[in-house]
């Protein structure tokens, strides 16, 4: 008699077509010419980053569009030590949420140029672009922030978005 | 305000007072998911004169498979707005079974309003593979089977059964999209003989093309309002006199396809015989199934059967169940009809289904 079968591998796999919409598309239209795009709602006038076309808190269409600049300040972050599978970056290595200048939403980054006991929250920061030739519609445009050297930002103007 | 029907389920009335759709298209590509939620739900609100405010519950109904991104119904809730922090569920399931979790939150009568929505495209991904996963992940989903192979299996059964003929498939889908001709958010509506139909290919014997759902994008919406609340919204609310869901074996060589055993005992549950019905919108993605469910559900030749034409004119992922509800709500809105039967289904041949019963006063 042949053994009992006790497990089984059963690949699956799945492929997608994204469809980013109007407005995730005005925003990777801005990273292709290396600029943040910001959509502001108009019941409340927050100005969203990578904003998927609604005022989460209205429910309405953030139809007008800001241009963000390319400085911002670390909310809040976490030094990466662990190594794991497929890791691009050599540990450690830091994730901050960065707040743009003007923008009432902050998103993930990777944080360079500073050692990692150096990090902090407050810390003022910069966008450091691939080369014009390869910005493409994509995050990966953003190489990474780094510190611009300015004094760290008051708490007070960033206690909101932790 | 004109009184309130007697109830087969519960104990409170709760009405249909609001349902908005999408267009159903075959690919949006221009809109994320978000986007498209965002005018219907401004719609179901505007219909009634009313705002997020006014809804105590937010339930949703959709699966990330079809996205092909996780969390995707809690992005989708960016569509309504959530400040300040409101009651809110979801259900991986078609938009009725949504509706079913806000009724029962409503029988309990801390709220009196619901807004319920369901989103789902075909074009992201490949359905026919998407679908497979839903069935047992060690004998069935390997063979990654194709849902209109499934349902041809399930044909043919009714066929060898004698139960009905490629003829009668014919006649349900020549019948389907000639009502569809006067729905407006109709994506396949003609009108053909079943005569002509029959000259078809087969895309999956015993099935032609004429009987196969069209691969949908789209959304809907509906506001449940109880009691009075419901008369304040609207003038002659449908009210859910009888909903119950019942499900079969998820083995699908365990079931008989050619009866629906859960249909029945759904609709014996939800009353659908106690009285009349006017209509029934039924959601039989497959023509060979409205065979299926008239049995099961014991409705006589003199009932009008899905005049929007059905899931056979539309069929959007997630939400061609809940817009059953609507559009059987919505006959009832405008006087054509007294007393509506609703039927929603989920899974591989009619797996799983839903039987609502409406009711205007």
């Amino acid at each position: 008699m042949s053994e009992p079968v006790t497990m089984m591998a059963a690949p699956m796999r799945l492929d997608y077509v994204f469809t980013p919409g109007v407005a995730q598309s005005k925003n990777l239209h801005g990273l292709e010419r290396g600029v943040f795009i910001g959509q502001r709602c108009p019941k409340c006038k927050k100005v969203y980053t990578l904003s998927r076309g609604s005022c989460p808190v209205d429910g309405v269409p953030t139809d007008e569009i800001v241009e963000l600049p390319n400085t911002g300040t670390v909310t809040t972050y976490c030094v990466v030590n662990v190594p794991f599978a497929g890791q691009a970056i050599e540990i450690p290595y830091i994730c901050g949420q960065i707040l743009l200048d003007g923008a009432n939403l902050s998103f993930m980054g990777l944080i360079q140029e500073i050692p990692a006991d150096e990090i902090r929250m407050g810390l003022r920061v910069e966008a450091v672009w691939v080369a014009p030739e390869d910005l493409g519609p994509t995050m990966a445009s953003v190489k990474y922030f780094r510190p611009t050297g300015e004094p760290d930002a008051d708490f007070e103007s960033y206690k909101e978005y932790l | 305000m004109s009184g309130f029907p007697d109830l087969t389920s519960g104990n409170r009335p709760v009405g249909v007072v609001s349902f908005a759709q999408h267009d159903n298209v075959r690919r949006e590509g221009a809109h994320n998911e978000v986007e498209m939620l965002m005018p219907v739900v401004a719609e179901v609100f505007g219909n009634i004169g009313i705002t997020k405010d006014n809804v105590g519950f937010i339930c949703s109904g959709s699966t990330d498979y079809l996205v092909g991104g996780p969390f995707s119904f809690v992005a989708a809730l960016d569509a309504v707005g959530v400040w300040p922090p409101r009651a809110e569920s979801h259900v991986e399931m078609d938009g009725a079974w949504a509706l079913y979790e806000a009724w029962v939150l409503l029988q309990e009568g801390e709220i009196d309003a619901a807004l319920v929505y369901s989103f789902g495209r075909s074009s992201p991904g490949n359905l026919s593979e998407i679908l497979a996963l839903q069935l047992d992940p060690y004998y069935m989903a390997p063979l990654w089977p194709d849902p209109t192979s499934l349902a041809a299996l399930q044909a043919q059964a009714m066929i060898d059964a004698g139960l009905a003929t490629e003829a009668d498939f014919a006649a349900v889908a020549a019948r389907a999209r000639r009502s569809a001709l006067g729905n407006p958010k109709a994506q396949v509506a003609y009108d053909r003989s079943p005569e002509d139909l029959l000259t078809e290919e087969y895309e999956v014997a015993p099935l032609r093309r004429h009987a196969l759902p069209p691969l949908t994008d789209g959304c809907a919406a509906i506001v449940l309002a109880a009691g009075d609340r419901a008369y304040e919204w609207c003038e002659r609310p449908a009210f859910i006199t009888g909903i119950d869901h019942r499900t079969e074996a998820h083995a699908i060589g365990a079931r008989d396809l050619t009866h629906s055993p859960s249909t029945k005992l759904a609709g014996e549950k939800a009353g659908v015989a106690r009285s009349g019905v006017d209509v029934a919108e039924l959601h039989a993605p497959f023509a060979h199934q409205e065979l299926i469910l008239v049995d099961a559900l014991g409705l006589g030749p003199d009932v009008d059967l899905s005049p929007s034409g059905g899931a056979l004119a539309a069929n959007p992922m997630m939400s061609a169940g809940l817009i059953r509800i609507g559009e059987a709500a919505r006959v009832i809105w405008s006087g054509r009809a007294d007393r509506t039967v609703a039927h929603a289904t989920s899974g591989p041949c009619l797996q799983q289904n839903l039987v609502c019963v409406l009711e205007g006063v």
